[in-house]
């Protein structure tokens, strides 16, 4: 991003950026920057703050006459993360003991995704290589790799791999939304990677990964690198 | 160490292009200026997700709201986006700003990158995809650009 605003100000394009990263802007100079201290993947701080956001918009509408470039303007308010602090999502029961406890659990959640996607007008960040209906699908697929499978022999390749995990994680932070009142920034992520039988097999499933040797862009990107 | 700050303490020191940077000085008052979202959130139209790691960009019709996060990385939290599109991609901020007079309007389209791109090279960007995004934006009048990351 910061490259980019160099070349479009060289364009005859007046711009300013956000950063979540101080330190990186530091090193790249790009000419305006608000810098925030708010949760990586929340540029304008606050979801649903319609009154928040507009705050920081103006905040950097107001760097645009600066010309004594580079400029970087720290926003006055933080907000920390929360991911210390999953989620308090309140489980279904256990429904069919035939089946694995992840996939069970999976059903068992559908009507609260469901409960999201109508809130949300239809919009869900689940889709990259299955839709709702698949992704039982995939977590019999990530079963096979904690179980010694490669990625290659479930028929994936890295991005497959990626994308498949992503998916998984959207279903279950979109029916979380609806099942908890705190939702705070990484307390979601939590939730799913370490309380959730689902989000547990696809950590297993990733350090199988590791100790195989199996795909290296796949086993880095399965899940988030602070959730070990 | 709590997850965000392991990551900023990881990024940050990534050497990057010695670039001087200029400035672009607007010769109206942004109540008349058109302005454009260019996001390295890595957001695409529904449909259209995919593993996305270059350089490349993709356009987002400034009325489309069914964009999706295509970004490969998993360290940041997506509840926030998964609620509100608006905490990265504020075009719903930027309609209301337009029809509160506070700009003067929101651009045609929005463009979307991939951030912290594994295989891109910052020559990519300065030569070729950054010239070409910023055409697309000229070529529609546009004035300002605000860039918001993930």
């Amino acid at each position: 991003m910061s490259v980019l605003s160099h070349v479009f100000e060289k364009a005859g394009l007046a711009t300013v950026g956000i950063s979540l990263v101080r330190g990186q802007a530091e090193t790249v100079k790009p000419p305006r920057i608000l810098n925030v201290n708010f949760p990586l993947g929340r540029p304008l701080g606050k979801p649903d703050d319609s009154e928040f956001q507009t705050s920081v918009l103006m905040a950097m509408f107001d760097l645009l006459p600066r010309t004594d470039v580079p400029v970087l303007v720290d926003f006055p308010e933080s907000i920390e993360e929360q991911g210390s602090e999953p989620s308090s999502c309140p489980m279904p029961p256990r429904h069919n003991p035939d089946l694995n406890a992840a996939i069970d659990e999976a059903n068992g959640l559908r009507n609260a995704y469901s409960r999201n996607l109508e809130a949300t007008g239809g919009r869900t960040l689940l889709g990259r290589v299955a839709d709702v209906d698949g992704v039982v699908g995939l977590i019999e697929k990530i079963i096979e790799i904690e179980s010694g499978a490669s990625i290659a022999d479930v028929g994936w390749d890295s991005a497959a791999a990626i994308a498949a995990s992503q998916d998984i994680r959207a279903y279950y932070e979109e029916a979380g939304l609806q099942l908890a009142d705190n939702t705070g920034a990484r307390q979601l992520e939590t939730w799913f990677f370490h309380q959730t039988e689902t989000g547990q097999l696809i950590r297993r499933a990733r350090d199988g990964m590791r100790d195989r040797n199996d795909d290296k862009l796949a086993t880095t990107y399965l899940a988030p690198m602070t959730q070990g | 160490m709590s997850a965000d700050a392991t990551i900023r303490s990881n990024v940050t020191g990534v050497p990057g292009p010695d670039l001087t940077p200029t400035a672009t000085v607007l010769d109206k008052p942004l109540s008349e200026c058109k302005v454009a979202i260019c996001t390295t959130a890595g957001l695409r139209l529904a449909g259209d997700i995919k593993l996305w790691l270059d350089a490349s960009f993709t356009v987002l019709p400034a009325a489309a709201r069914d964009v999706q996060l295509s970004h490969f990385s998993p360290n940041f939290d997506r509840s926030g986006l998964t609620a509100d599109i608006n905490v990265a991609y504020p075009a719903d901020r930027l309609s209301d700003l337009a029809k509160a007079g506070v700009i003067g309007s929101v651009a045609t389209n929005n463009l979307s990158f991939m951030g912290a791109q594994l295989d891109a090279t910052f020559s990519t960007i300065i030569n070729d995809s950054g010239p070409a995004a910023a055409q697309i934006l000229l070529d529609d009048g546009v004035d300002v650009v605000i860039f918001t990351p993930v």
